[in-house]
């Protein structure tokens, strides 16, 4: 009895913690695909986290303060993915400085705004409960509580989540329609292995990019609001944490497809879920440092990269930057 | 695919355009400074001022231009070769194990001359060692050197962690770091610096391990462009294909590279901890590796405007701290904001004025052609 109620709520944190992994996952897909490298989708989160928290705070009064908040992070998030597209698109320059550059300014500008304005040591004030995305119940959760199993399983665990949670599991099957069954997705798969193809084939390589990485700034600022004012009730310096790269690592080891990808979040979320309670349990009557569980995301996406368990073969013209023939 | 940019006069190429990139990066960092309701010209005396003006603001930063030479020329080397190294944090952070190490098995027997050449060897076989598995996957496996340098920042942090805790603390000790070094573990300051301007108080961290760094410059020099391994690191990074052509092997010059660039980055423990803290403690790099990335790119990659630009992050992070008490608006986050900028500016957006200097100066050229 003891034992399924630790599991459920393992697996109750495995969403939460999921969520955030797996709409910056998404968010790196469609970049990366369409062959931009994104490794600032950590600063991205950051920002659209710093928007959202400030956001919500200004419109607190209102009622609505947590869709002004979401709004202003989306907004964030796909000003700073242009400004990715800008540097490594029009400019053509190196995409990965790019990132590490957009990673820095988040880190820097976020705590010293926030510092500056709010003076609560880079955090935005505490928000009201109300100016937050609130647990929802699904329909029936009450009614099918008491039921075993599918009580624990319907109304314990997939009930009771904010609506960004739902958000990003819907994300998936979308992200895969969008991508395999659209022709603006077999362009954006096509513009990240061959864009002299689709060039010729009389479409703007360079559109098509920028719409990606406005898609990827879009999905990386629900990942921050999700982060400041669903989990959270304010914005904290650096509260991404590395979410950014263990959500890079995710896209790497599903190998830059959606179904895989929400497999590989759930796997890192749930490595994240058990890293605290199995710091006091042993497993199988071994002790397991947190911090190798911490560190196994990192180690299990370099062994794929190696190429020990199957092989991940990244868009061919990532990181490529386009220039006409002329 | 031929370039897709007019050629510009060397010196435009490799002085003006850098100068202006990085003075467009400082004049929005200024910009910021406004935003908050400060004065920039302002903040930039107390910047100057609080890492120039003193003895101790000059030690300090020396000081920190140490350290990001170190991790400025593991990744210059690096760029070289036309690999990008964003490991430099983990690697440093490995190579201060290995500076512990020495230390704590040397300094209650031996003095620090004698330790320091024990600490100096393992730092670089620390620090080469966490570069030698990414330089093996990347030369040999095919995996991206970005991504899995990144992954091992990630996981020297976790393994550090886990060993300060586990195995290098004191039994007695709440605080996850080693016992303090005694005086066998620590090398001299630089008093004479400090004592020629007459500040008395406490010593400033600068310390023997600056020459070190200013060899170490000197070092790359030589290697890259006096050596017939630096003609290949060089062959290799201006086109692979070529190189590979020319009886290079890029599996050798990939991993040689990437054992001295993380070598480089090993040494900045020397500077840290036997120079300035003493023990080894968690996150001792504080991001010093990532500066590194700024100062290579700001450097362009030689190791004169590597020290150069090292001596120009020094008095960003030494006035850095002391412009935060002066201005409390401006916080040392700030520092970072014109660290961001500076890679966005020099790196990412480089080519962002490339056109307008085409147009200036590329134009007599073209004539003098046509004539």
């Amino acid at each position: 009895m003891m034992d399924s109620v630790i599991i459920l709520s393992v697996l109750d944190s495995t969403i939460r913690l999921s969520t955030p992994l797996l709409l910056a996952c998404l968010a790196g897909l469609y970049a990366e695909r369409a062959g931009v490298f994104d490794i600032g989708i950590e600063g991205k989160m950051l920002f659209a986290a710093f928007g959202a928290g400030v956001a919500a705070t200004w419109a607190q009064a209102s009622g609505f303060g947590e869709w002004v908040g979401l709004l202003a992070a989306v907004a964030v998030g796909i000003i700073i993915g242009l400004l990715h597209g800008f540097a490594s698109i029009s400019m053509r320059g190196n995409q990965i400085v790019s990132g590490v550059a957009i990673n820095f300014l988040a880190v820097g500008l976020t705590a010293l705004l926030a510092k500056a304005w709010y003076a609560q040591g880079g955090k935005t004030p505490q928000l009201e409960n109300d100016a937050r995305f609130q647990q929802l119940d699904l329909p029936f959760a009450a009614s099918l509580k008491d039921v075993p199993l599918i009580g624990d399983v319907y109304s314990g665990l997939l009930s009771g989540h904010s609506i960004l949670v739902y958000f990003a599991f819907a994300a998936v099957p979308i992200t895969w329609w969008v991508l395999f069954r659209t022709r603006f997705g077999l362009r954006l798969r096509a513009v990240g292995e061959n864009p002299a193809a689709v060039d010729t084939a009389g479409i703007s390589v360079n559109g098509l990019r920028y719409s990606a990485v406005a898609i990827c700034g879009a999905l990386s600022g629900v990942a921050g609001a999700y982060l400041a004012i669903a989990q959270s009730a304010n914005f904290a310096p650096n509260m991404t944490a590395g979410k950014g790269f263990i959500a890079l690592a995710a896209l790497i080891f599903a190998k830059w497809k959606p179904v895989p990808a929400l497999g590989a979040c759930l796997l890192f979320g749930f490595l994240e879920a058990v890293a605290i309670p199995l710091q006091s349990q042993p497993l199988f009557g071994v002790k397991v440092p947190s911090q190798f569980i911490n560190a196994l995301p990192y180690i299990l996406t370099v062994v794929l990269l190696a190429g020990f368990i199957g092989k991940a073969i990244p868009p061919k013209a990532g990181g490529v930057p386009y220039v006409k023939e002329r | 695919m031929s370039n897709p940019y007019a050629k510009l006069p060397r010196w435009v190429d490799v002085g003006l355009l850098p100068a202006v990139n990085v003075i467009v990066g400082f004049l929005v960092a200024g910009l910021v400074v406004v935003f908050l309701g400060e004065n920039p010209w302002e903040a930039l005396k107390l910047l100057i001022g609080g890492a120039l003006g003193s003895g101790r603001g000059i030690g300090s930063t020396l000081y920190f231009m140490t350290s990001f030479t170190f991790t400025g020329l593991a990744v210059a080397v690096a760029f070289h070769a036309g690999l990008f190294n964003i490991g430099g944090e983990g690697q440093a952070y490995i190579g201060g194990l290995g500076v512990a190490l020495a230390c704590l098995g040397l300094d209650p027997y031996m003095p620090w001359y004698v330790t320091f050449p024990f600490a100096l060897l393992l730092s670089m076989v620390f620090g080469a060692a966490w570069a030698a598995i990414p330089a093996y996957l990347q030369a040999r496996r095919g995996s991206h050197i970005v991504i899995t340098t990144i992954m091992f920042n990630f996981i020297a942090a976790s393994l550090m962690v886990y060993l300060l805790v586990n195995w290098l603390k004191p039994f007695s000790s709440m605080d996850p770091s080693t016992r303090l070094f005694s005086a066998g573990g620590m090398v001299p300051t630089l008093k004479a610096i400090w004592a020629l301007f007459g500040a008395k108080l406490t010593s400033p961290p600068v310390n023997i391990t600056f020459f070190l760094a200013l060899a170490s410059a000197f070092g790359v020099w030589l290697l890259i462009w006096r050596t017939k391994l630096g003609y290949e690191i060089r062959a290799m990074g201006l086109n692979p294909t070529a190189a590979q052509y020319a009886g290079i092997s890029t599996v050798r010059i990939t991993i040689v590279t990437m054992l001295i660039s993380g070598a480089l980055a090993g040494m900045l423990g020397l500077n840290t901890i036997m120079g300035n803290v003493g023990k080894l403690t968690v996150d001792f790099v504080g991001g010093a590796g990532f500066v590194g990335i700024a100062v290579a790119l700001m450097g362009r990659s030689h190791p004169i405007g590597v020290l150069l630009s090292a001596l120009l992050f020094g008095i960003l992070y030494q006035g850095g701290s002391v412009l935060s008490f002066q201005m409390p608006a401006i916080s040392r986050d700030m520092i970072l904001v014109i660290q961001a900028l500076v890679i966005l500016f020099a790196g990412a957006l480089e080519n962002l004025f490339r056109p307008a200097l085409a147009a200036l100066f590329a134009r007599p050229q073209a004539q003098a052609g046509v004539a």
